[in-house]
Formats: C-alpha cells, structure tokens, sequence
C-alpha cells in the first residue's frame, strides 16, 4: 500500500471541492471494501477524504412516504429502522444477508452503492484485468467464472456486483442523490452503475468526485410485504451466488404490479423488467413465474462454469414469487 | 489397561476427568502470546515477495529502488541470501538460485522499520523473468502420471491380496465408481508467523509450529549452526492441522533475515501467501471397485489413488491405506499414482489419506448397500474382519462395530426409511447418511525431564506443542496421575527445543507419544526419590528417552475406529445443503480429558462437514496459482452452517498402545464426515455425490439430468 | 476540513487511556494496537474482513479493526479484549468461554467474544437479522440459530463453534 494524505471532511461541499475529480483521491466510508481493494493494491489513492463523519447519518420519512437515507447511515442502522423494516422488509433482508455483523456497522449506504466486484482477477494485480487496466485482457472467460455474470456482461468483462443491498434498491426504483462541484444532482439507481461494454473501466454514470449523499426510495405499498432471498455457497458470511429482492401485488389471482430485482448474476443489480412486464395482468401462478424468468432470461449468455445459475434463478424467482402469492408448491 | 506400564489408576485419578483447559484464561484475556506477538526492541519487519509465474527463471530483481524507499532497510533475494544446506525439504531453500517451480514462490523478502513500509516495499518490487510453460492442472488420465516408491510416510505403494480382477468379473454384485477430492488448504486461523533474535553466537525463535523440536533441527542443519546454538519456542500455537507440522518458510526467513541484519526480525505470512508456501492437502481421484455377493458379503476390494506432487520435492497422499484396515474380503488392493507439477508441494492436512480416502471408500460401500438392499449399517457389520484385511496381523482392539451400534441407537437410525427421496419438510428433502471412520494410533520416541522439588510438586519439561488440541491440559493431567499428586501440583513447562527431542503434534501421535515419556519419567523419578528416601533441598532431575520401549512394541495393528452419522436437508431448487445433525462415536482407548477431547472431535467432524460442503481450492491453469486465496474465496463453515453435533466414545481399554492407553483423537474426528454427509445428500435426493465439495451447482446439475 | 500528511500524530483512546501516537496513515486500527501499543490480544487472520479475529468495540459496536485505518478512529472510544476483562476478573462472556470450552487453539478466541458481547447487545436492541422470520419484530430471542447467525462473522478453524453457542446462550439467559 503506498503512502497517503487522510483528510478527514467536516462538510460535503468541502469534501466534493476537495476531491475535485481527481483520479488519485478517494472518498473513504466504513472502509470495508477500499481498505480491503488499497491493501490487495488494486486501489493506490493518494489522497483519502474520510467523509464517514459527514452529516449524513440520518433516515428520514418524507410526508408523502419516501425515505430518504443518508450516505453514512451505516448498514446495521439501515436494517434495523422502523421505516425499512416494515416498509421495505426485503431492503433490511438484504443488508442482514450480506457481511457480517461487524462489517454491516461499518459500511455505509454510499459505499455500497459505490462497492466493486469481488471478481478474483480483479483483485489480483499480478494477473490481466480490463476493469481494472483497461485492454490487459479478462482471463475469467476462459478461466473461472463460476461467479460471474450470465446477464448484461461484455466479451471486454463479466464482472458482478456483490452488492445485496442495491438489488433491494433497485427493485424499489431507489434514487441516488449526489453533491458534485456543480451542486447536486439526483438519478435512479438503475442508471447509476453502468454495464461494462467496452469500457468496464467506467462503472457509473457520474463524474469522478460526485459524492453520494444519500439513496431514496419511493413510497411504494407493495414494498410492505417485500421479500429478499439469497443463495450462497455456506450459510452466512459469504457472497451471494445468485439472490432476488422481490414484491407482488395481486388483485383476484391476476398480477397488477410486481418488482423483481436478481443479485450476482450481473455486473449491476439486475432489475428483470421483461418478467415484470410478463407477469403484469398473468394470473399468480407457478407457471407464470417459471415464464416470466424464462423471459428475462432469454437474454443470458451464460458460459460453462455458471449456466447452474440458469436454473437458480429462474427457481428462486418462481419459489419466492410464490411465497409472495401466498402459495404452495 | 495393565499395570506393567506403570501408570497407577486410583480413586482420586486426573486422567478421565474433566480439568478445565489450563490455558482458557490466558486465551479468554487476549494476555496467550502467539509467535508473532513477543515484544522486541529494535525489531525489523519483513514482508515476503512472490513470483509471478508459474515456471521459468528469474532474470532481475530490481532492489536498488526498493531500498531507496523510506524505512527499508535491506531486500534480500536469491544474489544476496545465506547460503543453505539441504534439511531434507526443497521447500526450505529459499532464494538460493532463480529457479522458479510455481507461481508464488519466494523471490526476495523486503525488510523494513515497520510493517507498513516492508510492505509497500515488498509491492513495489519489480521482478523480471524468463517464464517457461507450465503444467498445473492435476488429472488422473495424464500421461506423466507414475508410480511412487512408498507413500506417506513410509506405507508401501501397493498392496495386493488375491485376484480382485477375478473376483470382479465373477461377483454376484459390483460398485465401480470414480471420486474426487479437491485440493484443500490447511488455514489454521493463526497465519505462520516468526519472531527470530540473532544476537552473533545464538538463535532463538519465537515460531507458530507443531513442534520445536522438528523445527530446530531444520534450522541448525539449514544454517550449519550447532544445535546448542539455536532454541525454537511455540508457547502458544493458533492451530495447525498439518500446515505447521515443519519448519515452513517464516521461520528460515526470518533466521535468514535477522542473522544478516544483526537484529530481531518478524516475518508473518498474509493469509494470500499462506496459499502457495505451508502446504494444502492434494487433490485426489479415486476409483473404487467392490465386488460382493448378493446378501452383500465383500468378495472384493480395489482402490487405486492419484494425486498430486510437486517438481521438486515428492509428497505421495497414502490415500488408500485405509481400505487396508477397514473390510474383510478375500480379494484386496490398494494403489497409488502421482503426478509431478508445478505447483507448490502438498503436505499434510488433517488426516492425510484417511481424509480424501474414507469419503471414496466410505461413499462406495453406501453405495454397495444400495446394490445390495442392505442397511448400511448392517452392510459393514457384514464385513467386520477378525484381522487387519490386508496383512493379518491382530488388531490390539477394534471397537467398529460397537461405535456403529451404539452410533445408531443414539441417532435413531433404526427408524430409517431405505429408499431415498421420502422426506420433505417444506423446502427441504432430508436424508441421513452413515459412515466408518478409522486412524492409526501410533507413538514416537520422545524425550522428558522431570524435576522433583522438596515441596511435593514436580516439574515436567517436555517439548510437546499444544496447537489448540489441549495437550497442555492432558499432560498435566497425565502427570498428575503418573506423578501420584494432584494437578495443581505439576508444573508443566512445552514447545520449547531445549526441552530435548520429542513427537510433533501431529498424527494424532502427539498426546499418546508424550504421555509415554512422561509416564517414563515418573517411574524414573519416584525410583530415585525412594532411593534417595526424600527429595533434596536442590531437587531431583531424570531425563528419560522412550526410543527403546517403542522401538520394542508388538507387531499389532493399532487404530482407532469411530462412526459418523449426518443429517442433511437439501433444497434441490436452489442447490443449498444444510447439515442439521451429526453425531461421531468413537473408540479410541483412554480419553484423558472428556471436555477437551470432545471440543477437539467436533471440531474435526465440523472439518468433514466444511470438507463436503465448502472447502476447494482452485487451480488457475492459466496462471498456476490457487485463484481463491483468501477466506472469502476459500471457504469452511461459519457458525450458522453447523448445527447439533454430539459426540460420544466407547470405554475402550487397550494395553497394546502406550501405559495410559491413549489412541489419539486429533484427526479421526474428520475421518468418514464427508461421506456420512454425501452418502446422507443421496439419501435426501436420490443423487450420488461423488466429487467434493457439493456445491450448488452440483446439486443443481444432478436434478437437470433427472 | 482537516488534513493530515504522512505521519499522523493523534490521540487512540483504547482501553479508557489515552495514547498519543505518530503513526503512517497506512496503519490499521489492529497495527497499532498489536505492533505500536502491545495490545496483541486483537488477532490478524486475514487482514481483510473476512474472519472477524480482530474484531474490537469502536464506541461500543464490533467492528473487524483490520479494515480500519488508526487514523480515522482518532479520539473514539476502542474497546479491546484487554479492556473487557482481565485474567483476575473475566467479563461474564469470558468467563462462559472458558466454562463451556468454546476455544481451542484460541486464536480467534478474542474477536468471538468481543464479538459476542456486541452481538448481545444489538439483541438487547432488538436488531434483526437474517434469520429473523419477521424483521419487523422488535423483540429478538436469541435461540441458537439466531446466536449462530449473529456469530457468523468469527471464523473458527478448530470448530469450536458448539461451544461458542453454549458459551453465548448462558450468558443470554
């Protein structure tokens, strides 16, 4: 790890002037995963701007519904508030199914939001990365990629996100507002992390330097009776290999609305609009489920060591849309 | 048990009984200091850096900026490092030409002020080569694939009984399967770590090992150095499992380091390094050949292993010696295979061979039973031998079947349905799955000394190691008893090379090999305090040596037995696999401490359970490294995968092993885990499993080709 | 804004006393306790969050002090094994440990119980978890799963774990 500057910010707009753009500083939250990425040498800032301090420690519930959680709320903080857990219960499953204990009192929101893949090409500077040295190559496709992305990948990369919480986010339209030097600017979570293309270097749709500030979601009534469901290769303490954060609401047997977001089967939280339009006015059945992922599935490309992620979750997605139906298999 | 060995039970005895672990407080305070916690005035950090491919030559090592940089103090690479003599292991001479064998070998260690400086100057070291191609990838089909002489540590490659070829082709029933094991790594929590203080004439060393006594020697011959030159201390251990049963390469750096810096020198590996430097268990494939009659009576056995070594040192897996032991049939062999690459050298891990052997062996007589339509159970009460299968000779006691029957009375596996499939609680299919388990309990010489004081107490001064195991408890125990007093009176003093030579803790030896020469000793030195008719104001002193007595035990075949039951549920939607319950029964001769021996034979079926489910290590045939090397990509159990587990032994005397009677319980524990929970995965799904671990996409796989 | 350049000078409360200290930015909370300030009881596993051996309170919640830089804790309340109970006075949970032979080799033995005495606490707070059926129950009754879940972040090698949830549940009781 390389010698740095800490400067430890007492305002965002000091924190955003300071940071101004530049490639060699980093905003630091709880630390889990810069620290972890600065020690692995995969990031060598030179400048750190702890903003963990920040003001931004507060969830607060608008008149109209929408809670607006700041950027230093810690994940424990998040899952453990009243309006999360009985408004958007499948948003406080997913921070308790990710980390542990400790790290879930450490991270924050923000960085979450801002939490790059555990690919293990990535996190090793000895081998050729495009994320991470744009054009040294991705040895994952011919190598192991039994966590990578069956959806939304590139030849350049096929990466995951790790995040459990941004799939609960995605799935409930979150927003993302950012201070930047230019004042603030809000945009959905959904365009916020970028697919990598060509490029998978770039990983957002904003700038170097905007700062996260805070995530909001909507009011949303079918989000009460939210659910968020992860598989994993032991039973806690481990990245997902494939999750869902879903919500139905069913009026007479037949779909009026629903929200289906899938986890580490993409480089971003995977919102599943082609099943959610398939299911809209199909009645709540097994068999529609099993369709509707089929739908969003039409769209994978996956490679030899993670086509099981087909079948899981095109399973999950129908066992959990089921126990939202309130039915059995 | 006799009383020619002189071990007096009496009604106030210490052994059997439940002694609180004598070094919990220090452990539960954080005041237990590890090797790499001792602190040194003066002391430099070095941090080790790896070469970056897989084979080749080094061409540059570009020192000079690297000791520019702030508070770098020296880089020592292959131009400038101590000249080494051979102690036996390849792996141990380090930096001693450009020859690279693997990717993450040592090229160079960076010293340092502090340990962020090694550090960043270890990183920043940039290293040339001349790489050469590579061959990683273990498999059972390629064509360098040899026969080795002997395998570990010195079982003969073969062994054949009868036509087992004959009796296949003839037999009324067969099972002809193929398993595999993966590559596995130790990871005791504890990363290898070394404090060494070079004052110009003596060596001593702060290490995380299994045994000092292993360990100086390796150091005296590596550096030319007289024994009485060197001490190497491992007060306390954070766990082993194999991965420290020698000296590895902190404790030569850090030598190294301090003897050409003139100062006290830390060298502790990160958990990434401990990947390609302390050893891992091989992967293996095994192929299983049975042949029986239809009311499932063996006719015949074969079992041939391959695994893999390195280039540059042999490490052969005695992967199939366990079906030498366990089954009586007419027809037996057993069989090894290796395969050299450049890969690092595998080594121990906790129950080399009977680990990765007792899953294949294990799992094909579940599914023996299932060809038979015989309980499991009754299957191997079928098959008990009145003699070791493969050789003839006497067993000094085997309890198999008692382990069996009291396992399944306890697990309630009467009530087992046969078929597989038949049972569902909500999401879950559930199963239930047997499997034997057996270990040698053998004993090595070792060396102690005791010292009687005037007050009545005694010191003892043995160089045992306790690597979380609690030899420290037992022996004070066995002291005790062998003392005539009571614990509080014994002063246990180990893992200390001045000590004098003694077993490692290792292959569930340590404990048994230990008592012996404590149990020597007190014979020794009761003698000599009745001679003397009182201890002297200065105290009494022996100094015993057992090489004799065990050089003079009976040609028996010594093992420990147990059985191992699973409960499993399996959501074959999602390819999770939880295990419930397990339940161990062993026989395994004389428990010293109930508390402590039950923790440690948890903790190994808990390693069966992280063996079935979770652990793997990757090979990267492109790069030739263990692409997963750290605890988020290698991964064993958490608290949340593991459920109820119970364990219980039978009372099992046995005269032939050492005078307290002690078998050993450091590794049966893991031994027939794996298959107990994969044979229970096919009770639960109607899927055979034979390729560890069983991950999700296994489960998956096999419900798609339903 | 405050900036500090390489090397940091700073006040680590740890223990309730307070250490001035000039260190790298680069040392971790888990560096300076074991090499600067000789708290070894905090163990490094693996120097990325992902075994919970250096677990230690920061203001009284667990956190993996490897991923924290020393820097960046400056002035806060840091609670280490040390501090929770000494050998002549064990805390309750130390105690239990040693009760129930919830250790072996005892390297991860400290992060489990810092960690268990914080786990007791986010219970006592009514924090859900993963394996809380409804996480919108404000009570938390602490069987064994969800002492297993909560303990999921402190690996351990030897398997203690049995052990470790008998230990927890005595003292919850």
């Amino acid at each position: 790890m390389k010698a740095f500057e800490y400067q430890r910010a007492t305002d965002v707009a000091g924190a955003v002037a300071s940071h101004a753009g530049r490639d060699d500083v980093r905003y630091l939250g709880g630390g889990t995963n810069l620290v972890d990425l600065m020690k692995l040498g995969v990031e060598n800032p030179s400048v750190l701007i702890d903003v963990s301090g920040l003001p931004l420690d507060e969830i607060t519930v608008s008149p109209h519904g929408a809670v607006v959680i700041g950027a230093a709320v810690r994940n424990s903080d998040l899952a453990a508030h009243p309006a999360i857990r009985n408004g958007y219960p499948a948003v406080a499953q997913a921070v308790l199914a990710g980390a542990s204990g400790q790290l879930r009192n450490m991270a924050t929101v923000g960085g979450n939001l801002m939490q790059r893949t555990r690919c293990s090409y990535f996190c090793d500077t000895s081998k050729p990365c495009n994320k991470r040295e744009p054009g040294s190559g991705c040895p994952a496709r011919a190598g192991d990629h039994h966590n990578l992305a069956i959806l939304g990948g590139s030849e350049q990369c096929i990466a995951t996100s790790p995040s459990d919480l941004a799939v609960a986010l995605t799935a409930f339209d979150a927003v993302v507002h950012l201070a930047t030097g230019t004042g603030e600017r809000r945009i959905g979570l959904a365009e916020f992390r970028r697919l990598p293309g060509t490029h998978p270097e770039i990983e957002t749709n904003v700038a170097d330097g905007a700062l996260v500030v805070a995530v909001e979601l909507p009011p949303a009534a079918l989000a009460a009776s939210s659910r968020y469901r992860k598989v994993r290769e032991r039973a806690s303490y481990a990245f997902a290999i494939g999750s869902i954060a879903a919500a139905l609401d069913v009026r007479d047997g037949v779909i009026a609305e629903s929200r289906i977001a899938w986890g580490a089967v993409a480089p971003v939280p995977w919102r599943a609009k082609l099943a959610e339009q398939a299911l809209l006015g199909a009645p709540a059945t097994p068999a529609s489920f099993e369709a509707a992922a089929g739908a969003e599935l039409e769209r994978a490309e996956p490679l030899p060591g993670n086509s099981y992620k087909m079948d899981l979750i095109r399973n999950l997605t129908v066992e959990v849309l089921t126990e939202l139906s309130g039915g059995q298999r | 048990m006799t009383t020619t060995l002189n071990a007096p039970p009496s009604s106030t005895a210490s052994v059997g009984s439940a002694l609180t672990r004598v070094d919990a407080v220090a452990k539960v305070s954080g005041q237990a200091r590890y090797a790499g916690e001792h602190p040194l005035d003066d002391l430099a950090y070095g941090w080790v850096a790896q070469s970056t491919i897989a084979r080749g030559r080094i061409t540059a090592v570009e020192a000079d900026p690297i000791a520019a940089m702030p508070g770098v103090i020296a880089v020592l690479d292959h131009h400038n490092a101590a000249r080494l003599s051979d102690a036996g292991d390849a792996e141990l001479l380090i930096m001693q030409d450009d020859q690279v064998h693997y990717r993450g070998q040592i090229v160079a260690l960076v010293l340092a002020e502090t340990l962020e400086q090694a550090r960043a100057g270890a990183e920043a070291l940039h290293v040339g080569y001349a790489p050469a191609e590579h061959d990683v990838m273990f498999r059972a089909d390629h064509p360098h694939m040899y026969t080795p002489d002997h395998v570990n540590p010195n079982f003969p490659t073969e062994t054949v009984v009868g036509d087992v070829d004959a009796a296949i082709a003839a037999a009324e029933v067969t099972v002809d399967a193929t398993y595999s094991t993966p590559a596995e790594h130790n990871n005791p929590m504890e990363p290898h770590a070394t404090t060494a203080v070079w004052d110009g004439a003596h060596l001593t060393v702060f290490d995380s090992n299994q045994g000092a006594a292993s360990v100086h020697s390796s150091l005296s011959k590596l550096f030319g150095l007289p024994p009485g030159s060197v001490q190497v201390t491992a007060e306390h251990v954070g766990g082993g499992f194999g991965a420290k049963g020698t000296a590895r390469p902190p404790v030569v750096l850090a030598s190294m380091a301090s003897m050409a810096l003139n100062r006290p020198v830390r060298v502790t590996l990160t958990r990434q390094q401990m990947f390609a430097m302390v050893g891992y268990r091989t992967p293996t494939e095994q192929r299983l050949r049975l042949a029986a009659t239809r009311s499932g009576r063996l006719e015949a056995l074969d079992h041939l292993a391959y695994s893999q070594t390195s280039r540059i040192m042999e490490f052969a897996e005695q992967t199939a010696v366990m079906s030498r032991v366990m089954y009586a049939t007419p027809n037996l062999r057993t069989n090894h295979r290796l395969l050299a690459l450049d890969v690092p050298t595998p080594r121990w891990m906790r129950a080399p061979g009977e680990a990765p052997g007792s899953f294949a062996l294990e799992s094909a007589m579940d599914e023996l039973a299932q060809a038979c339509q015989l309980d499991p159970v009754q299957l191997r009460i079928l098959n008990e031998p009145d003699v070791e299968p493969d050789s003839g000779r006497p067993f000094s006691s085997r309890n198999l079947l008692g382990c069996l029957r009291e396992g399944g009375r306890r697990f309630g596996w009467d009530d087992r349905e046969p078929r597989p499939r038949q049972r569902r609680d909500g999401r879950w299919l559930l199963g239930t799955g047997v499997a034997s388990a057996t270990y040698p309990a053998r004993n090595a010489p070792t060396t102690c000394t005791i010292q009687a004081r005037p007050d009545g107490s005694f010191e003892v001064r043995i160089n045992a190691t306790d690597i979380g195991t609690g030899a420290r408890t037992a022996l004070t125990q066995i002291a005790a008893d062998a003392l005539g007093v009571g614990s509080n009176s014994i002063e246990l003093r180990i893992a200390d090379s001045d000590f004098g030579p003694a077993m490692i803790a290792g292959g569930s030896m340590g404990t048994a090999s230990w008592s012996w020469g404590i149990s020597k000793a007190a014979a020794e030195i009761h003698a000599r305090i009745t001679a003397a008719g009182s201890v002297p104001a200065e105290g009494l002193t022996v100094r015993v040596d057992t090489r004799d007595e065990i050089a003079a035990q009976a040609d028996v075949v010594r093992h420990a037995f147990g059985a191992q039951f699973a409960e499993v549920a399996v959501d074959v939607r999602t390819g999770e696999v939880r295990v419930p319950r397990m339940l161990g029964v062993f026989a395994a001769g004389q428990i010293v401490n109930p508390t402590t021996a039950r923790s440690q034979l948890i903790g190994g079926m808990i390693w069966g359970l992280s063996m079935a489910l979770f652990e793997e290590s990757v090979m990267d045939a492109e790069f030739g490294d263990y692409l997963n090397h750290d605890l988020a990509g290698y991964h064993f159990a958490t608290n949340a995968d593991v459920g109820d587990v119970d364990v219980s032994w039978i009372d099992e005397r046995d005269d032939q092993t050492n005078p307290f009677g002690i078998k050993g319980i450091g590794e049966i524990g893991i031994v027939g885990a794996a298959a107990a929970i994969a044979n229970a995965v096919w009770h639960a799904t109607g899927h055979r499993q034979r390729h560890l671990p069983i991950r999700p996409d296994r489960i998956l796989s096999a419900e798609r080709q339903e | 804004m405050t900036s500090v350049s390489q090397p940091s000078r700073y006040r680590l409360v740890v223990n309730g006393t307070s250490h001035t200290v000039e260190l790298d930015n680069r040392t971790t909370l888990l560096d300076a306790l074991r090499e600067q300030l000789d708290l070894t009881g905090a163990k490094k596993g693996c120097d990325h969050g992902q075994c919970g051996a250096c677990t230690v309170l920061v203001d009284g919640r667990r956190v993996n002090s490897c991923l924290v830089f020393a820097v960046a804790v400056a002035d806060r309340e840091v609670t280490t094994i040390e501090g929770l109970g000494t050998p002549e006075q064990l805390h309750p949970v130390q105690q239990a440990f040693v009760d129930n032979d919830a250790l072996q080799c005892g390297y991860c033995t400290p992060g489990q119980i810092c960690s268990a005495v914080a786990a007791l606490e986010e219970a006592d707070l009514g924090w859900p978890s993963a394996v809380s059926q409804d996480v919108s129950v404000q009570q938390v009754a602490l069987d064994a799963a969800e002492i297993r879940e909560r303990m999921s972040g402190n690996l351990c090698r030897c398997g203690a774990y049995v052990n470790i949830v008998a230990a927890i549940e005595s003292v919850a009781r």
